[in-house]
Formats: C-alpha cells, sequence, structure tokens
C-alpha cells in the first residue's frame, strides 16, 4: 500500500472541505465543509500512527478531534438555529447587521 | 495486487466519489446523504490501518450523531414547502484558485518529503489489534486529557441546550 496516497486522500479531502467552506452561503454546507477537514486531519494522524503500534499517540489524538468535532456541531447547529429565529434566513451573507 | 490494496482502493474511490458530490451538488441535503458515505469510508481506511477503535467511534460519533444533529438542523432552517433545499456555490473562481492551489501545494510538499525513503516506514506494521495497548494508553499517559474532554464534551452539551431552548421569557411570551 503505497504511503503517499494516503496523504494525497487527506489532502483532497481537506481541499474539498476549503473549497465547500469558501463557497457556499448556507450555514450548514459550511458546517459540512469543516467537518470535511477535521476528517482530512485525522486520516493524516492515523497513517503515520499505524507505524508506531506502541505509542498510539496520533490515535488518541483523533479522538480528541472526534470529540471536540461533534461538541463543536452541536453548538454551531444550535447558534444556527437560534440564528434562523432571528433573522428567518441561514444565509450568511444575509446576516449583515453589523456591518458598517 | 494484494487484497488489502483493493479493499484500500475501494475505500479510497468511496471517500473521494462522495466527497466530489459533496462539492459538486447544490442540494443540501444530498450533501448530508453524501457525506456519511465519506465518513464510511474513512472509516473502512480507518480499519486497513489498524485503528479498529477510531472506526467504530466515527461511525457512531459522525453517522450516528453528527450526520443526524445536521439533518434535523436542515429541517429547522429551512421552509419544506415544495422547494427543494439548495445552495449554489459563489464565487466559484476564487474557491477553486485557493483550494487548488493548496491542494497543488500539499501535493508538491508530499512528493517532495518523499515519505517512502525513511526508514521506518518500510519496517513491518503488522499490528494485530492494538485495541488493548490503546486502551491501556488512553486510561494511564492520557487519563487528564481524556478527563479534560469529557469535561468539554459536557459543557458543549450544556450550553448548545441552552443557546437552541427557549429562555424562560420566549416561553411566557409563547403562551
Amino acid at each position: 500500500m503505497p504511503f503517499d496516497y494516503l496523504l494525497f486522500l487527506g489532502a483532497f479531502l481537506f481541499c474539498a472541505g476549503l473549497f465547500v467552506v469558501v463557497t457556499r452561503k448556507n450555514a450548514i454546507m459550511v458546517l459540512i465543509g469543516i467537518e470535511l477537514m477535521l476528517n482530512a486531519a485525522n486520516i493524516n494522524l492515523i497513517a503515520f500512527s499505524s507505524y508506531d503500534p506502541v505509542a498510539l499517540q496520533g490515535q488518541i489524538f483523533s479522538i480528541f478531534i472526534i470529540t471536540v468535532a461533534a461538541a463543536e456541531a452541536a453548538v454551531g447547529l444550535s447558534i444556527i438555529v437560534k440564528v434562523y429565529q432571528h433573522f428567518k434566513t441561514a444565509d450568511l451573507d444575509k446576516i449583515n447587521e453589523l456591518k458598517g | 495486487m494484494e487484497t488489502s490494496n483493493i479493499i484500500f482502493y475501494i475505500f479510497g474511490a468511496i471517500t473521494v466519489l462522495s466527497t466530489l458530490y459533496i462539492v459538486l451538488t447544490k442540494n443540501i441535503l444530498y450533501a448530508a446523504f453524501a457525506l456519511i458515505l465519506t465518513f464510511i469510508g474513512v472509516a473502512g481506511i480507518f480499519i486497513f490501518l489498524g485503528a479498529e477503535f477510531i472506526a467504530v467511534t466515527q461511525i457512531l460519533v459522525y453517522v450516528g450523531g453528527i450526520l443526524i444533529l445536521l439533518v434535523f438542523g436542515i429541517m429547522l432552517t429551512n421552509r419544506l414547502s415544495e422547494k427543494k433545499v439548495v445552495s449554489p456555490s459563489y464565487n466559484k473562481l476564487f474557491g477553486f484558485v485557493i483550494a487548488g492551489g493548496l491542494f497543488v501545494l500539499l501535493i508538491k510538499g508530499i512528493l517532495q518529503a518523499n515519505f517512502s525513503a525513511l526508514g521506518w516506514i518500510n519496517q513491518e506494521t503488522s499490528s494485530p489489534s492494538g485495541i488493548r495497548e490503546f486502551g491501556m494508553t488512553l486510561m494511564t499517559d492520557y487519563v487528564l486529557a481524556f478527563e479534560i474532554i469529557g469535561l468539554l464534551l459536557l459543557l458543549a452539551l450544556i450550553g448548545a441546550v441552552r443557546i437552541a431552548g427557549n429562555t424562560r421569557k420566549e416561553a411566557e411570551d409563547a403562551i
């Protein structure tokens, strides 16, 4: 199994997530892009961790990343729901009350 | 070609194709469903790399938790009246330049680092099942970080309920 392909896969997932975050205006699509980027980081950590079956730092770090991603999704979605109740839209470009 | 290589390519293809679908589709709900496929493909790659516990956690947390939250979020933030829940892309050119430029940069870096030439990459890596070692490490060396991450999760869930729920005044106004 070529090791480089794993890193290519991680890079592709990260860039696809970045593209989704940059080009979409809906807040939920932005969250989906962030989840993709977190998964790309996990792939890289576990790919390198598989060469060290004793210490396993990479796997433990990826558990923490998954936990933080879950917390981030819960808080983010609750904020989006509240923003939708207030502004009647989830479009990030129309939520511009703070713009001077 | 070995069997493990074929399995790796199958899961990699699932991941890449469903990610491309997320990038290309306009429908938010279809993107969320394609995200399930992406997570399952990534979990397969984790099993392939000898991280079974992470793979199961990935499916439990992402597919069982975050995806459900996302679908509920889509339901609550769109008026589902015959219309499809679409979110077209904007600034495609700039987005493509930024993401593509970063991708080319990362690929060049990976190719130049030339990991295959490193000694520890080529040594035998077959670890039958690292779950026992993983549990021992998590509960001894990293137990403080483990407890703190549990506390963070508790705080985040309480905060999420507090933010999304109605305050007492809003609840009284609604009556």
